[in-house]
């Protein structure tokens, strides 16, 4: 039952195999199991899973359910969860107790889906590696000496671990792909506007984007026709009809399923900076897509080079502004002592946050003061424009563009800590797809030396459906998102 | 000795009267118990987002055009970061490089009668942006209580040129910017509970250099008069100072009206370095030209409009215009009363409104809104004025009738109380001869030459009539029986 895919135990709800406190009950004995080795949840509270999941059967006894109702889901600590601890992996909202739903919460419970817990993160998502939380590192499932990938490596692990069937992520940078890519999992980041970001603790609002970890394209499918909506209370929000993104999956599977699609291979995808392994493992992957009847054009993304200095101005100074409201003042965390005001903000905020959003929130501060505003900020969002004007010419050329998630597998734990910069790296790929806000998606794509690796998937705007349909023909031909690591049963 | 020339500039925030806040749906009235007119929006709970409030920018557009200023198509929110405890955001929404409406002009007068004269007072720009809370530093023990009631609320700032040259102009911009956001209904213009609010960025200068001198900014004048005692002190201490040989400052200051000086709170080296970026948060605000034609054509007569109309149409004096036209309220009463009493009592209906009844007014400290007496019962009043029915003295007792509500018109009151004036001119013939023959001594003092005389026989002609009598008939009656 644990390994089943989300629409295949949407179905066992269905049928009555099983009930969703049963379902519920199952995947909260393995946290209780498995947590500790792996720290993926920061909160579980059985009592309330429990009584979610109880509404849930009570709700299908009706005849009320919907797709999801009953199904237990992760919930990246980052969304404010009402009568839920919601702590963004910070000690700063260590105490904080949201009295209110995200929207994406919100859809999740009007469907009748359980909250299984909340899910470790970097703190306040500024991280790939989820070592910079206050809860402290999560561990690969894959190897446990290895970092899941983040920022929403606890929803990763989770999900890798079979202690959930699937998981929400967000992602300003890569924090869906890369702990998807590095966890053997699926992980969609929509296009920027497509899910609310109510009730989503800022990091850099023109960036962050949420979205669904799974193990198949086909349940982050799922997920996704739940999470994405117009919602008026986001200004940046898109007000579109509703669409289900499932409806490509369910088409008969012809011989060749993908004839005639156009994949972009970007010159700046496939050259230094990529493991050997994770490179052959990706070039395996394109072999087997033109085995499903697709192309593939050789592109150029000639700016793309510039997206990681460019995402590291325009993301700390939004989060600078956005992380101002953690001052001690209303709520979250406030310094037991200090003189004066300004002593309590210093010392409040000295205390809550840690390094790592400290040096972004620095960097942010810098780049927006006086003098250095045209040169930082300015510069950095004339080079967004030119990065997304790259995607739209590519997109003149193919369908869809392939290439790596990370340059990497899991790496060690402790192995980047200390080297901001080499950790920056690790998001090369996934960054300029937030920057142009497009819709990007990771896939497993192999093994090398027992470490999953990820094929990204990057879609023109409002591709979300296709990206689904491309990542879930190659899962319907190869196995590797049916492999789980070995010793969490 | 330098003769120096003041120069003033005037950044005035308006509360603008929308019933939710500029970014959230909590409510905006003023009063409430603290903290209870805040949502998650206006305490900046993690995740929250702003949404724009669509009246706010209709208040926007409504002033743009009362001011002929150009309404952006596209303008922009920015945030202005910096903490304190009443903003929660650590930063206040605000429109920094592109404001939603560029330029426009006030027009003021100054001077009375025919000294009136009118200046233009350019404006530079007119920003939306959010109010922060209020910090309490009273009944805390020490500590400060902050009230939120007041984040978000909706404000517009609308900064002039530095083109006032005195107090008094600048007093007079300030009253006529706070008529027009009255007028155009964006404003309460309540001064006291801050909804009408100015800094005033004052400097002087030798007359005849080209260059501003230093200046400095004096901060939220929330009356008149503070801001014309605020800025005489102020422009006294700049030119006290330049001629000890000092030099100014910029520097921010507040005015103490126990001691009626202003003083430096913070100099230009501690000024904040604010980082202002456009919000992410909030796309940019694109106005629909469709729009603003739409509010056009809803627009009121605005007070220039009106007070040529008056002029024109009622002959009226520009002065007398002008009165008549310090708010939307004192117009329509006018207009209302002069509907009543006929065209032809422009002037006299001029007078009864802007000087009988402002004075009764100002007696009761009421405002035009809550005035006993209806436009139409004024009218009447006047009405009978203009037909001799009874004098203008009587006229007062009436209307203090009217007033106090003893009757509901002027005629109802005049008929009961017998105040008709008395013009049978038989009658007041007779009336006439009774007094001469009861005043000897009065009539010899006048046949002596002493006009004073004649005056005093008048007095007590209309004396003995209650003063129902025709005064010119009763004039013309005493001259004819002296004669």
């Amino acid at each position: 039952m644990i390994s089943r895919s989300v629409s295949a135990l949407v179905q066992a709800l269905a049928e009555r195999e099983i009930s969703s406190v049963e379902l519920t009950q199952l995947y909260l004995d393995r946290i209780a199991r498995h947590n500790l080795a792996l720290n993926a949840f920061v909160t579980v509270d059985p009592e309330k899973s429990l009584a979610q999941a109880k509404r849930a059967d009570e709700r299908r006894a009706a005849g009320q359910a919907t797709p999801l109702t009953g199904i237990p889901l992760a919930q990246k600590d980052i969304f404010c969860t009402q009568g839920w601890l919601t702590t963004c992996g910070s000690k700063m909202l260590g105490n904080f107790v949201s009295p209110y739903d995200a929207t994406v919460i919100e859809h999740f419970n009007a469907t009748g889906a359980v909250i299984l817990g909340k899910t470790n993160m970097d703190e306040f998502a500024m991280g790939s590696s989820n070592e910079t939380s206050h809860f402290g590192a999560v561990k690969n499932p894959w190897d446990t000496a290895r970092v899941p990938g983040g920022s929403s490596g606890g929803s990763a692990a989770a999900v890798a671990a079979l202690l959930a069937p699937a998981a929400t992520g967000t992602d300003t940078g890569g924090s869906i792909r890369q702990p998807a890519s590095m966890c053997n999992l699926t992980g969609l980041k929509p296009t920027y506007g497509v899910v609310s970001r109510y009730g989503m603790i800022a990091y850099a609002s023109s960036l962050d984007q949420g979205g669904p970890i799974a193990r198949s394209a086909e349940d982050c499918a799922l997920l996704l026709n739940t999470m994405a909506g117009f919602d008026e209370r986001d200004s940046t929000s898109l007000e579109r009809s509703r669409e289900d993104y499932s409806r490509e999956l369910s088409a008969r599977t012809p011989e060749k399923p993908l004839a005639g699609l156009k994949i972009g291979l970007p010159g700046e995808f496939f050259g230094e900076g990529c493991a050997p392994e994770v490179m052959q493992l990706v070039a395996e992957a394109i072999v087997e897509y033109r085995k499903l009847g697709a192309e593939t054009v050789d592109i150029s993304l000639p700016n793309m080079k510039l997206s990681v200095p460019a995402y590291y101005v325009i993301a700390p100074a939004e989060a600078s502004s956005n992380l101002s409201r953690f001052d001690g003042v209303r709520y979250g965390y406030r310094a037991p002592e200090y003189d004066d005001l300004d002593d309590m903000y210093a010392r409040s905020r000295a205390q809550g946050f840690g390094a790592e959003v400290k040096r972004r929130i620095l960097i942010g501060t810098y780049v927006l003061s006086h003098g250095y505003y045209d040169a930082y900020y300015l510069q950095a969002q004339r080079i967004r424009r030119l990065i997304a004007n790259d995607f739209i010419a590519a997109f003149k050329q193919c369908d869809v563009i392939m290439g790596p998630t990370s340059p990497s597998t899991a790496f060690r734990i402790g192995e980047k800590a200390s080297d901001p910069v080499q950790m920056y790296l690790s998001d090369i790929y996934t960054i300029a797809v937030n920057l142009a806000g497009l819709p990007g998606l990771s896939l497993p794509c192999g093994f090398a030396s027992g470490l999953p690796a990820g094929l990204q998937l990057i879609g023109d705007y409002f591709s979300e459906a296709r990206l689904l349909n491309v990542a879930h023909r190659y899962q319907q031909v190869t196995d590797w998102h049916q492999q789980y690591p070995a010793g969490f049963d | 000795m330098k003769q120096w020339e003041i120069v003033i500039g005037i950044e005035t925030h308006a509360q603008l009267s929308t019933q939710s806040k500029i970014f959230s749906g909590s409510s905006t009235a003023f009063g409430a118990e603290p903290n209870v007119q805040a949502n998650a929006v206006d305490i900046a709970l993690p995740g929250v987002l702003p949404v724009l409030n669509k009246s706010v920018v209709e208040c926007a557009i409504r002033f743009g055009l009362a001011v002929n200023g150009e309404v952006a198509e596209k303008s922009v929110f920015a945030r202005k970061n910096y903490f304190y405890p009443d903003l929660p955001k650590g930063y206040q929404i605000s429109q920094y490089e592109h404001p939603v409406v560029v330029g426009g002009k006030m027009t003021i007068q100054m001077g009375q009668g025919d000294s009136l004269t009118e200046k233009t007072i350019n404006l530079t720009r007119a920003h939306l942006e959010e109010d922060a809370g209020k910090s309490l530093h009273e009944d805390f023990h020490g500590k400060t209580g902050i009230d939120l009631n007041r984040a978000g609320t909706p404000l517009l700032e609308i900064v002039s040129e530095p083109d006032m040259r005195s107090s008094a102009e600048a007093v007079a911009y300030a009253k006529a910017l706070h008529a027009l956001v009255r007028w155009i209904g964006i404003c309460d213009g309540n001064m006291q509970e801050g909804s009408f609010r100015c800094d005033a960025n004052v400097s002087v200068r030798p007359f005849g250099q080209k260059e501003f001198g230093t200046r400095r900014e004096i901060k939220n004048l929330n009356s008149f008069r503070f801001m014309q005692q605020a800025i005489d002190f102020e422009v006294q201490w700049q030119i006290a100072t330049i001629e000890d040989g000092g030099r100014i400052e910029q520097a921010t200051v507040l005015f103490d009206p126990d001691s009626g000086e202003t003083r430096a709170m913070r100099s230009k080296e501690d000024a904040h370095d604010y980082r202002y970026f456009p919000d992410p948060d909030l796309l940019p605000l694109i106005i629909d030209r469709q729009w603003v034609e739409r509010i056009r054509a809803g627009m009121p007569e605005l007070p220039a409009a009106k007070r040529e109309r008056f002029v024109r149409d009622y002959a009226l004096s520009a002065y007398d215009a002008t009165a008549l036209t310090a708010s939307l309220e004192i117009a329509d009463y006018y207009e209302a009363a002069l509907a009543v009493a006929g065209n032809a009592s422009a002037k006299p209906c001029a007078n009864w409104v802007s000087v009988e009844l402002a004075a009764r007014l100002n007696k009761d400290g009421k405002d035009i809104s809550a005035a006993p007496v209806a436009a139409a019962q004024l009218g009447g009043l006047v009405a009978r004025i203009a037909d001799s029915t009874i004098s203008n003295n009587i006229a007062r007792k009436v209307f203090e009738g009217l007033w106090n509500g003893e009757g509901s018109t002027a005629d109802e009151i005049i008929e009961k109380q017998g105040l008709k004036q008395i013009t049978d001119s038989g009658a007041i013939e007779a009336l006439i001869d009774g007094v001469l023959a009861a005043n000897a001594s009065m009539v010899a003092e006048f046949r002596a030459g002493k006009e004073k005389a004649f005056n005093a026989l008048v007095g007590q002609a209309m004396k003995a009539t209650k003063g129902k009598a025709n005064p010119q008939q009763v004039n013309d009656l005493l001259r004819k029986k002296l004669g």
